[in-house]
């Protein structure tokens, strides 16, 4: 669409402005000045230079919880956007039982992020838990909070539970504005169903892809809630990612400078990826 | 098709409610039972966990400051981000593109750099621990996003039909009330519920920004998960009530789901 330059919309902007200014700008600066500065309580403080974001960055502990994050994010990537793309193309494209689909499949989406955790801890109990019984009725030595690569799992399994229907709505929803002349088409041409998705549905749904791709990346690099529910980080740190750190070492130990410096290089990190998210969502839009 | 396409949808939907179903076994068993044996479902069927939270004010009290954060923060996101995404629509400004990534980037920031700043602010101007300031935290990421969303479908409609209205002589604050409103009203809707959505799910700065008088439904469950020892029955029944507003809300969304995690752009 082609928009009129005009500088009063700034008006209609101002509230958004001011109000989101308020919540991000503020703690924002608060958080560059203990990143800068020494304390020892009292509100004294005392200038520190780029002392923590050095500190910050050498240190054994913050590599550790990075690497996960990135290990973490990485293998649900990997699960989650080719089974949220096999279960789209399964769905029916019309007919009653689109609506029951959906709604069966949204509703992940909106339980609060800490009773998904309580649910996966119920369930996943060793003595009392459906998944834990199993497991280990079958012979496999299963216990979240003592085993690192149970723990692992666990928290992998819950996040395809709880994110993976995303993947199939976006999916769903690039299918289905896809005209029924293309699929004619390719029946005449006698094109067989890998032709189809290879060469109609892939190109489609590249847009809804990047934006799956890209939500999930970020908002899995985000991930405190259900963690701390269900594993609370453990066992030792096995799953502690960056966000459980950052509160570890803001709201548990007080140490504002640390804390500040991390939140920092954080934020810098989803602000990058976001910077991704939108020049490729720009692009594609204005393409199409 | 001649493969059963149906297997794959079912399979899935078969693995997505059982945890919700063990959650709900739990909430129907006593105590004893929970703790003494395992069973697929419950032998002694008891309502007293539910009884439990809707008679007790520590309880209940948690559902009602939910819903009433999430209620203001929803009417609050929609109201300033209508204006906004209107002129993102429909007009070009100075730094226009630059406030409109910014926004993006506050969606994305993560609640645990800003848990701890949060704290400070709101109880620096006195709103810590109110109804209105965790609705106002959760402005952070719900105006972004209820922008976003209004933007992608304010796209959609035609610039004619703003032309048209103004021919007609429909003043501005007539036009966008009585004529553009109405017309995207499946976004405003779909607009709406991502709000209540993402503040309903929200828990560590609605938890942080709270102590009694606000405190969450969300947070009481992590409080007494701790407090209380194992009163996985309890916990269950108020896992269970957090399910139901989101059941019923995403009915009549459903076919606007995947546009609203888009961002209105699909």
């Amino acid at each position: 669409m082609n928009k009129t330059l005009n500088q009063k919309a700034w008006f209609f902007v101002l509230p958004v402005v001011a109000l989101v200014a308020f919540n991000a700008v503020i703690p924002l600066m608060t958080v560059v000045n203990f990143s800068v500065q020494e304390t020892f309580g009292d509100n004294v403080f005392f200038w520190a230079g780029v002392r923590w974001f050095e500190e910050v960055l050498r240190s054994e502990r913050f590599h550790a919880a990075l690497l996960r994050q990135l290990l973490y994010t990485g293998i649900i990537l990997a699960i989650e956007i080719p089974l949220g793309l096999a279960i789209a193309l399964a769905m029916p494209r019309r007919g009653p039982w689109v609506s029951v689909c959906l709604v069966f499949m949204a509703l992940p989406l909106l339980i609060p992020w800490n009773v998904v955790g309580s649910m996966w801890n119920i369930l996943a109990l060793p003595d009392i838990g459906l998944l834990g019984r199993s497991l280990n009725a079958i012979g496999l030595e299963y216990n979240y909070t003592r085993q690192p690569f149970a723990a692992w799992f666990t928290m992998v399994l819950m996040d395809v539970w709880h994110w993976t229907s995303l993947v199939v709505l976006l999916c769903y929803a690039g299918l289905r504005s896809i005209p029924d002349a293309f699929y004619q088409a390719a029946k005449v041409d006698g094109a067989r169903a890998w032709a189809v998705f290879r060469y109609i549905q892939l190109p489609k749904l590249r847009y809804v892809l990047t934006i799956a791709i890209l939500l999930r990346l970020m908002d899995s690099f985000m991930i405190y809630t259900e963690v701390i529910v269900l594993t609370g980080g453990g066992p030792g740190n096995a799953t502690t990612f960056l966000s459980i750190d950052l509160q570890k070492i803001a709201l548990g130990q007080f140490d504002l400078g640390p804390a500040g410096a991390m939140s920092i290089i954080y934020f810098l990190i989803i602000l990058f990826l976001s910077w991704m998210f939108y020049t490729l969502m720009m692009r594609n839009e204005d393409r199409s | 098709m001649k493969r059963p396409g149906w297997l794959i949808p079912t399979a899935y939907i078969v693995f997505l409610m059982l945890p919700i179903y063990w959650l709900l076994n739990m909430s129907f068993k006593s105590t004893n039972e929970i703790l003494g044996s395992f069973t697929l479902w419950p032998r002694e069927f008891t309502f007293d966990n539910y009884v439990e939270i809707l008679t007790n004010p520590v309880w209940y009290s948690g559902y009602l400051n939910s819903l009433s954060y999430v209620v203001i923060n929803t009417v609050l996101s929609v109201v300033v981000a209508l204006p906004a995404a209107y002129a993102f629509s429909r007009y070009r400004f100075l730094g226009d593109k630059h406030l409109f990534f910014w926004l993006l980037t506050n969606r994305m920031a993560p609640p645990a750099v800003f848990a701890l700043p949060f704290l400070q602010l709101y109880s620096a101007v006195g709103l810590f621990d109110t109804h209105i300031g965790v609705a106002l935290a959760h402005t952070l990421f719900n105006v972004p996003l209820a922008v976003w969303i209004l933007e992608g479908f304010m796209s959609g409609v035609p610039k004619e039909l703003d032309e048209t209205a103004y021919v007609d002589g429909y003043s501005f604050p007539r036009f966008f009330t009585r004529i553009f409103l109405p017309t995207i009203a499946a976004g405003i809707g779909v607009a709406a519920f991502f709000c209540f959505m993402f503040s309903w799910v929200e828990l560590l700065l609605a938890k942080t920004l709270t102590s009694v008088e606000a405190k969450p439904i969300v947070a009481t469950m992590t409080r007494t998960a701790s407090a209380s020892g194992y009163e996985l029955g309890l916990l269950a029944a108020a896992g269970m009530l957090t399910i139901i507003p989101g059941a019923f809300v995403i009915y009549f969304v459903r076919n606007y789901i995947a546009k609203g995690f888009a961002l209105g752009r699909v």
